[in-house]
């Protein structure tokens, strides 16, 4: 499995890439980020608010029950602050 | 079907406007958007900002949120274009052009589109300025526009 960080979470994991092997029971989002923060302080730390994180798995967005299985790329990083700086607070209010 | 462009490089918003009008005599108007990198943000100075992305998935992103406005919209065209990369204050940012038989159709279109990329789009910005540099947060509305989308997904 294909693991990519971005953003914060990539400082504090210290790596922006990595290919690992969970064990067989981390079957799904939310036990590979359990899995994950066992792996070292940086992981603990990129990982200690699971709110202030966000995952995709194989590039589209996923919820912590989303499956996942060994040759899927996962990544994790912080909500995205978009690209544009033209509004104080960010925020593209979404079209009703 | 929508052009997207994700690049390093500047673009010349002139060339993409008629790149988005040519051999299309359907189009009665072009709605356009530029962002640019603004000098401070939340008060404070900003001298540079480097936008991170996630290669792949942002084309992907931005691909499926022109589609959602072209199933929405009449479009006969819809052309982005963002960067990514170390950026100065007043470099372009992102490009959003939007062309349809008529102006209603091409501003809410365009509209549309720089609102949802700034939720959707997988993009980080870094920002450094006066000997300091951080990673921008998102908001509470961001979060709130992120939430939402992932449940609608």
């Amino acid at each position: 499995m294909k693991l990519v960080y971005f953003a914060w979470v990539r400082t504090q994991i210290g790596i922006a890439e990595e290919e690992v092997t969970p064990p067989p029971e981390v079957g799904d989002v939310a036990a590979l980020l359990a899995w994950l923060k066992s792996r070292g302080p940086g992981y603990a730390a990129a990982l200690k608010d699971l709110a202030a994180v966000r995952v995709a798995v194989n590039q589209e967005y996923a919820k912590p029950e989303h499956k996942i299985a060994a040759g899927d790329e996962v990544a994790v990083f912080p909500p995205v602050t978009g690209g544009l700086t033209e509004s104080a607070t960010g925020g593209g209010v979404p079209w009703r | 079907m929508a052009v997207i462009r994700v690049q390093r490089e500047d673009f010349d918003p002139g060339r993409a406007l008629s790149e988005i009008a040519a051999g299309r005599p359907g189009i009665g108007g072009i709605a356009s958007f530029i962002g640019l990198v603004r000098g401070e943000a939340a008060g404070r100075p900003i001298d540079t900002m480097t936008l991170e992305h996630y290669p792949g998935m942002t084309e992907r992103a931005l691909t499926a949120i022109a589609a959602e406005a072209e199933a929405r919209w009449p479009l006969e065209a819809a052309l982005v274009i963002h960067r990514y990369g170390k950026l100065a204050v007043g470099d372009r940012i992102v490009f959003v052009a939007t062309a349809s038989a008529h102006r209603a159709a091409a501003f809410a279109a365009c509209e549309f589109l720089v609102d949802w990329l700034k939720t959707k789009a997988p993009f980080w910005k870094l920002e450094e300025g006066a000997g300091s540099a951080g990673w921008v947060a998102a908001d509470a509305r961001d979060d709130a526009a992120a939430e939402r989308w992932i449940k609608d997904d």
